[in-house]
């Protein structure tokens, strides 16, 4: 008897050695993937900004065709987040809060922009609305510019931000169900004061989550802004391009000071989603 | 018709009718219009332009870096989600919060980065080259490219269903005589494949159609490190408008063949 609870003790010893010698790996190569794969990229970008001193960065990042990207940049973030924040409340409101036939089709197309190239997202802007495209003639007749300027920009960068806060805010308010709703339109609330007073105290932390990873997909997008903008420097670069017009010029110090100034930006951005992701928990 | 308003909750007319003139007018319209355009090519000249051997090869180097990024995503994310979701470690914390450093940072930054550090002369580059091994201007570079932008994709989908697997349940089958291979076979894996699976396509339809962050690590060599959304660029910027249309066409035909293929394959799986 007792021979057997020493066997089974034994046994139960070397897995609970195993299971060390398994938690041991994987700690040491998740730190070995952070360190080579997430921290190096970031120390290489700052190192190569600041490999002539800090003047000659702070001169890339204040020389006027970067400061009109960063504008550039700013604009198009500015009017394409918005655009896709009450979107994407909407579609949320529809798609949690009522059943109807087809929902998940209309969820399926929600998501399609992500499985679409960036470079095609542009390309179809540019064959609607280019010189050659299905109403460009038109657009030039009447002295519109869309392609090569900044309403190509917006464009091209709502595509590819459609789904963020939608794919957010949807599995969070299905979650919540309607009846806070319910309740509150039976004590007489009307529907806005139903959505600001009750909705959207709810979903407020979902919502800045989607706007923050939003943000960062539209100050960063590259593809599809490189096919419709034209690159016309300080008028329809962004910010991300004239990283690519400096590296492409052999102009890397440069082109990493600006990286950086992007970088700097991404890590604002990984703060505010971390903050407001303890918050939702 | 079969539905069901809230009859007290107002905006489902104000709501859905929204949402559809929004997706129409900046998404499906669009993306019909280049259908539309595709269609003014005749199959002959349609297949004379995908069939083209430089297509062919942008196609395949696409696809199959694209494939090789997710798969080492599904193991190395496999690893990372296990490591922040059962352990506590110094550190997990910072690891935590930086997985999500690919989707923040742009991809163009990302991509001189990578390029700085695997080139011949940089640093990670330089050690390659000790051993033979040549990253950057290859399709290794591509794959490492793709792998930094689509790391946090299998990640962040397996974390959640990894915390809800309860431990009992495991404690349970190693009590009752299973075998730590046994237990991921029988009760861990079951319960993350599908998880899994969406994190994989995920990563690989981003992958497929990434551009910022390969062009500058790939060196763009038409046949052998030229992926397939650069191709559209070089058409675009030769003004072929006609080749730029086929070549859309066919990636996007492709990449949604291939994910559906993966959602049946994940249904099958949910169904046994």
């Amino acid at each position: 008897m007792s021979s057997i609870t020493l066997a089974a003790g034994a046994a139960s010893n070397a897995k609970r050695r195993g299971n060390a010698i398994g938690r041991r790996v994987l700690i040491v190569s998740a730190w070995l993937v952070f360190a080579l794969f997430l921290l190096l990229p970031l120390l290489i970008v700052v190192s190569e900004a600041l490999k002539h001193g800090i003047g000659t960065f702070l001169a890339s990042v204040f020389e006027a065709d970067a400061v009109a990207a960063l504008q550039l940049t700013l604009l198009a973030v500015g009017i394409s987040v918005p655009l896709n924040l009450i979107f994407g409340v909407a579609a949320a409101w529809c798609v949690s809060k009522y059943s109807f036939r087809g929902k998940s089709i209309l969820v399926t197309l929600i998501d399609l922009p992500f499985s679409v190239s960036p470079v095609i997202a542009g390309l179809i802007y540019v064959l609607l609305f280019g010189a050659q495209g299905f109403i460009g003639p038109w657009l030039r007749a009447h002295d519109i510019q869309i392609i090569f300027a900044l309403p190509g920009i917006v464009l091209a960068t709502v595509f590819v931000t459609v789904p963020f806060v939608a794919r957010e805010l949807i599995p969070l308010m299905q979650g919540q169900g309607t009846q806070e709703e319910e309740a509150a339109r039976l004590l007489g609330a009307n529907g806005w004061q139903m959505f600001w007073h009750v909705t959207l105290p709810n979903i407020k932390w979902g919502l800045i989550y989607g706007v923050v990873l939003c943000t960062a997909r539209a100050m960063g997008e590259f593809g599809a802004v490189s096919v419709v903008s034209g690159h016309i420097r300080g008028y329809t670069n962004t910010l991300p391009l004239h990283v690519e017009i400096l590296y492409n010029e052999y102009n890397h110090v440069a082109a990493f000071s600006v990286a950086s100034l992007l970088l700097l930006l991404a890590l604002v951005i990984l703060l505010v989603k971390q903050w407001s992701e303890s918050r939702l928990k | 018709m079969s539905r069901s308003i809230s009859p007290v909750i107002p905006g489902f007319g104000l709501t859905l009718g929204y949402t559809l003139v929004y997706l129409s007018l900046l998404v499906l319209i669009p993306l019909g219009a280049m259908f539309v355009h595709a269609a003014q090519l005749s199959w002959a000249e349609f297949w004379s332009i995908v069939s083209a051997p430089r297509v062919q090869a942008a196609l395949k180097l696409s696809f199959a870096t694209a494939f090789a990024a997710a798969a080492i995503n599904g193991i190395i994310g496999t690893l990372l989600a296990w490591a922040l979701v059962r352990y506590t470690f110094p550190g997990r914390k910072v690891i935590e919060a930086m997985i999500d450093l690919p989707f923040a940072l742009p991809t163009a930054v990302a991509g001189i980065a990578l390029t700085a550090l695997y080139a011949p002369s940089g640093m990670l580059g330089q050690l390659a080259a000790s051993w033979g091994v040549k990253i950057a201007y290859t399709p290794i570079g591509i794959t490492l490219a793709l792998t930094f932008v689509t790391l946090p994709f299998v990640v962040r989908t397996l974390q959640p269903v990894l915390a809800d697997i309860p431990r009992e349940v495991e404690e349970a089958a190693a009590c009752l005589g299973a075998k730590p291979l046994q237990v991921f076979r029988h009760v861990l894996l079951p319960a993350m494949l599908p998880a899994w699976l969406t994190g994989f396509s995920l990563a690989f339809a981003r992958g497929v159609g990434e551009y910022g962050s390969v062009i500058f690590i790939a060196g763009n060599m038409p046949m052998k490190t030229e992926i397939l959304p650069l191709l559209i660029m070089v058409k675009l910027d030769q003004y072929d408008y006609h080749g730029a249309t086929a070549i859309g066409v066919l990636m996007l035909l492709v990449s949604f063949i291939l994910l559906l293929l993966i959602n049946l394959l994940q249904r099958q799986i949910a169904k046994s």
